[in-house]
């Protein structure tokens, strides 16, 4: 199993839980999983095209995964996915 | 007049009403103000703001408020600091013309962070907010302080823990609750985000950034006025979180869009420490997203480590064809000497970055001898003395003689006064 943290704004799409558990190979599959048990996770993490939104960071184990393979970063059991919007704010 | 219609996500471009609120709740995006170009370009004329207030006030037209110039107006002083024609740099650096926006002297608190505050908390009393905080490398909090002590507002000041001692004093003395965080600026960030959440309070960049930001377009504004309405031909910009840049950029083409100016042709450049570099880096690369970094440079104010508006100022480096670069801590010690001995100006370690940077720029070709050319000059090396104390040298000390004096300096012949 996959662990996921969800940020507070997105909260309201996994009935208030701050981590939810996911099984999938790649971030990519991880976000259809999401979106299949919590609809609505997809639109707000993706734009049209599908790609990640540009203020929605990723980190698979700590690591930002656009330093990784983007979404076709692979996952394996026991991976730790952290959602992080982007902090706006500074000088 | 009506100028702002709403304020507009960036990224998915949903709509707000112009509250206090910063970030797209859909997709997290920065909110910015949607102004009525159609409504200003009817008032606002040349002649206008020539017979405005001598202060970035002369702008209101342009600036995220609704009240007119007068008592509602927070920091009604700051902005329109001296553009200085930099023959000697020039000169030296081989630049026919160059200039040096100067806002080392910069009303009240010696930076260009008196621009921003000044718009934030004229916009925060009229959304009726009594407290105002923010997040701070040193000079934006030295700001919010003094002009929350003008406008009898409730203030705190967050600041990382190793801030220069007068940026510390700067903040002290004007009693705001100064509240010093163990971490750097990313981490002070971090926390003021939470305590926003929490709060109602304007923190001027977080929660009411959208107008905040909008004050750095004055710097843009006042370079195009100055110049006799030109646009340079190259500006250099030092960047923190890059929202400067990217807010020069756009006063400029608001310029060009009310028919100010008839063309931009201004390539932006972007400026940073080597030592905190991720947007300079990602230009670089030809990456357009960052990694974040730890800051270790003496330019702390540039301390950044995961920049907000790194896109955004990528964004605008390429749209103008402007080039990124970063310089060493000795290559900013230098550049703070260089501008000191040429032009009598002391500038803070940004503006040694700025220099430094200039100067690889000019080296490289980028920027041309007949390139028209601003340097921005954001803050008073005053309030810097620790990143240059041991660079400077000591006075001569001698005895309280003539003969002494004259021995010290071989100055016996000159009896008729100087030469």
């Amino acid at each position: 199993m996959i662990k996921v943290r969800i940020p507070t704004p997105l909260r309201p799409l996994t009935r208030g839980q701050g981590e939810v558990e996911a099984k999938a190979t790649s971030v990519a599959e991880l976000i259809e999983q999401l979106e299949a048990v919590h609809p609505g996770m997809k639109d707000r993490l993706c734009d049209g095209s599908g790609d990640l939104r540009r203020f929605v960071n990723v980190y698979v184990n700590e690591e930002d995964i656009r330093f990784l393979n983007g979404k076709e970063t692979l996952l394996k059991d026991g991976d730790e996915v952290s959602i992080v919007p982007a902090i706006a704010g500074g000088s | 007049m009506t100028k702002m219609k709403s304020l507009i996500c960036r990224e998915c471009g949903k709509e707000y009403p112009t509250t206090a609120i910063h970030v797209c709740e859909m997709c997290f995006g920065p909110l910015e103000v949607k102004y009525d170009y159609d409504e200003i370009k009817k008032s606002v004329t040349r002649r206008k703001i020539e017979e405005g207030p001598r202060s970035m006030w002369r702008y209101i037209d342009l600036l995220p408020v609704e009240s007119g110039f007068g008592p509602a107006i927070v920091g009604p002083h700051a902005g329109f600091t001296p553009m200085v024609r930099a023959k000697n740099l020039g000169a030296y650096l081989g630049l026919d013309e160059l200039y040096i926006k100067n806002d080392t002297v910069n009303h009240p608190t010696l930076s260009f962070k008196d621009r921003v505050v000044a718009v934030a908390l004229t916009r925060a009393r009229e959304l009726g907010f009594e407290t105002v905080a923010c997040a701070s490398t040193g000079n934006l909090a030295n700001s919010v302080a003094a002009h929350a002590a003008s406008c009898n507002m409730q203030c705190y000041v967050f600041i990382p823990g190793d801030l220069e001692a007068a940026k510390v004093l700067g903040n002290l003395i004007y009693r705001p609750n100064v509240v010093e965080v163990n971490g750097n600026y990313d981490d002070v960030n971090r926390l003021c985000s939470e305590i926003a959440a929490e709060h109602r309070w304007a923190f001027v960049n977080i929660s009411i950034r959208p107008y905040y930001a909008e004050g750095s377009k004055t710097l843009a504004f006042e370079t195009v006025e100055q110049l006799g309405w030109r646009t340079p031909d190259q500006v250099v910009v030092p960047m923190a979180s890059g929202s400067l840049l990217t807010k020069i950029w756009k006063g400029l083409n608001e310029m060009h869009k009310l028919g100010l100016v008839d063309t931009v042709r201004t390539k932006v450049n972007g400026a940073q420490a080597e030592g905190c570099s991720p947007i300079a880096s990602a230009y670089k690369d030809g990456r357009d997203f960052f990694k974040p970094v730890k800051p270790k440079t003496i330019a702390k104010s540039l301390a950044i480590g995961n920049p907000a508006d790194g896109y955004y100022a990528l964004k605008a480096t390429a749209e103008s064809h402007g080039a990124m670069d970063a310089v060493t801590d000795e290559e900013i010690v230098e550049g703070i000497k260089l501008l000191a001995q040429t032009e009598g100006i002391f500038a803070e370690t940004a503006g040694g970055v700025t220099i430094g940077v200039l100067r690889k720029l000019v080296k490289q070709g980028l920027i041309k001898k007949s390139d028209v050319t601003v340097a921005y000059i954001t803050g008073n090396g005053l309030k810097t003395q620790e990143a240059v104390i041991d660079a400077v040298g000591r006075p001569m000390r001698i005895q309280p003689s003539l003969v002494h004096f004259q021995q010290t300096f071989s100055t016996k012949e000159s009896k008729q006064g100087d030469a």
